[in-house]
């Protein structure tokens, strides 16, 4: 099977435009999340990591959701030998809720359900940079973004393509914040990931960019994908699963997809919503795997819960921390209260690494779990 | 090294009929979308009280998948683990997300927020067969059956999967259409190779 590098990626984000400079803000214990009071999105104040409205442009013909994709995107290639217009490259997109704003403008005809569609989305920025393929849209839930991930690697570890180009991004909107309302999911205060006192989410804006090569001459070539597996609990669509055998189970197979054992993971990646059951899941699913003295944090104190966007920042942010030997800590976390023990990252940590496990899971029952190696 | 995988059974909802291995079985005169769906569930004898709290969607892919598994021995001889479900369509959850947006401005209904993504008809399968293998939501502009074909390919070459429901499940408002088809590593003499050709001839048959 074919090595598959991560050539170049992009984090586009309140916390800065490009990785790096998002990474230094990570240093520096820097998060997005703010009390926001906006009526157009809420009755009521509410905390969130979001864009500030004169990042984008309101003239553009792209929408918000759009236009950080493109920008995402756009530094991404930038910072590669890729061509755009390369016919073995793939674009695949990563959103839960895309364009979904344009249902709250009222107007509802035949147009705008278009515009609403992501294959509409990923057709026009496909466009802009030239993609000659048709684009792979990935809508699965909080997974997206690692599952857009996996499928651009297993499709250059088959030699269906040499690149992909894997973005996401999603806005928060009346809509999604409204539905996690009604779920009495958002947290009050900022959210607490895996800590005694936590409350539920604290949602975000962000868009992310991967760009992986077989070829280890289009960008960098230190820091490999190596496996990747999801599987789904068959227990409830909007609850996790009661033992964490199931995000186990995917960790597992990711292991032996990379051929590693549980004391070559330097750290893992959490997806540390911040919600009671969530939180408890995956410390079930982490001792299961043998994994509970691994460091592990969860960005989502960083970052909020960007949905599909949220699997890619964090596999981006855990990419560099592989590369500078820098442990993030876990914003918001301060006394572990998780069912079962885990050794949650709560200051800076520097040492010599080499092994990312990054896991996710979601509404719908799924779960994700992906290895990054460095070299 | 080649492993054949078959298309082992396949069903059809479209034009409000439903064929079952390409045989016509079932046919209505056209109705709201959601009262052919729950007329469906009644006929076939399907007993399962979850159906009747999901949406459209959810109700049409698990409407699909029940009558392609009907009387199947897949769960004697296949592993939760083993079973994968891969589904595409191209309006992804936007039938309830118009539905769930209407009910903001009231009080928002949590009840349909969930079903506001479209992989929840794939939890909604998972739950009612016990699969717990690769499961993955891909929206197209139009059925693609190249990368239908790849994906599962792909996992069934990596080991990830013995067995594989994949499909198609669009349904906006009045229009609705699904496919789903049974991939498995072996199948009787009549079973047709899991191919890109074959899975094309299964959705486009009705078209004449």
């Amino acid at each position: 099977m074919r090595e598959v590098f991560v050539a170049s990626d992009n984090i586009f984000s309140p916390l800065g435009r490009d990785s790096a400079v998002n990474f230094e803000q990570l240093q520096i214990g820097r998060s997005g999340i703010r009390q926001h009071h906006k009526s157009k999105t809420s009755a009521h104040s509410f905390y969130a990591s979001l864009f500030q409205d004169e990042v984008f442009d309101p003239g553009s013909t792209y929408t918000k959701f759009e236009q950080a994709l493109i920008y995402s995107i756009e530094d991404a290639l930038k910072r590669t030998r890729l061509d755009a217009r390369d016919d073995k490259t793939i674009f695949i997109l990563s959103s839960t809720k895309g364009n979904i704003s344009l249902l709250e403008s009222g107007e509802l005809d035949n147009g705008v359900r278009e515009k609403i569609t992501l294959h509409h989305s990923a057709s026009l920025i496909a466009n802009r940079f030239g993609f000659i393929h048709q684009p792979i849209v990935v809508s699965h839930a909080c997974i997206s973004g690692l599952l857009a991930i996996i499928t651009g690697m297993r499709m250059l570890q088959r030699g269906l393509y040499k690149h992909a180009i894997i973005a996401g991004a999603d806005i928060i909107t009346r809509f999604v914040l409204s539905g996690f309302h009604s779920f009495q999911a958002i947290s009050p205060e900022p959210c607490k990931p895996f800590d005694a006192n936590r409350k539920g989410i604290t949602l975000g804006e962000g868009a992310s960019t991967v760009i992986l090569s077989v070829d280890a001459n289009m960008g960098k070539s230190d820091v490999q994908i190596r496996s990747g597996s999801v599987t789904n609990d068959a227990n409830h669509i909007s609850g996790p699963s009661r033992t964490g055998d199931e995000l186990h189970h995917a960790i597992r197979q990711a292991m032996e997809g990379a051929e590693i054992g549980a004391s070559d993971i330097d750290f893992i990646s959490a997806h540390g919503t911040a919600t009671l059951y969530n939180d408890d899941m995956e410390a079930r699913a982490i001792n299961l795997s043998k994994l509970e003295h691994v460091p592990v944090n969860s960005l989502k104190g960083c970052y909020g819960h960007t949905l599909g966007a949220a699997g890619l920042i964090e596999s981006v942010v855990s990419i560099h921390s592989l590369r500078q030997n820098l442990l993030i800590p876990t914003v918001g976390f301060s006394e572990i209260g998780t069912v079962e023990p885990i050794q949650v990252i709560d200051k800076m940590q520097s040492r010599e690494m080499s092994t990312c496990l990054k896991t996710a899971s979601g509404f719908g029952g799924c779960n994700a779990a992906m290895v990054i190696v460095k070299e | 090294m080649q492993t054949e995988r078959y298309i082992t059974r396949s069903s059809r909802i479209r034009g409000y009929s439903i064929y079952l291995n390409s045989k016509l079985i079932y046919g209505k005169s056209p109705t709201a979308p959601g009262d052919f769906l729950n007329q469906a569930y009644q006929d076939f004898h399907i007993n399962y009280p979850k159906f009747h709290k999901m949406d459209n969607m959810s109700k049409l892919g698990l409407l699909a998948s029940e009558i392609l598994l009907k009387d199947q021995l897949y769960k004697t001889r296949y592993q939760p683990y083993e079973m994968g479900v891969l589904l595409m369509n191209a309006s992804a959850s936007l039938d309830t997300d118009i539905k769930y947006y209407k009910t903001v401005s009231e009080i928002p209904s949590p009840a349909l927020f969930v079903y506001t993504l479209p992989n929840i008809v794939i939890g909604e399968i998972c739950i009612r067969n016990n699969f717990k293998g690769e499961n993955a939501f891909f929206v197209f502009k139009q059925f693609d059956a190249t990368f239908m074909a790849q994906y599962v390919t792909n996992l069934f070459e990596n080991n990830d999967l013995e067995a594989c429901l994949c499909g198609w499940v669009e349904l906006l408002e009045e229009n609705f259409e699904a496919m789903m088809l049974l991939v498995e590593k072996s199948g009787s003499s009549d079973a047709m190779a899991f191919s890109k050709e074959n899975i094309n001839k299964i959705y486009g048959e009705e078209n004449g």
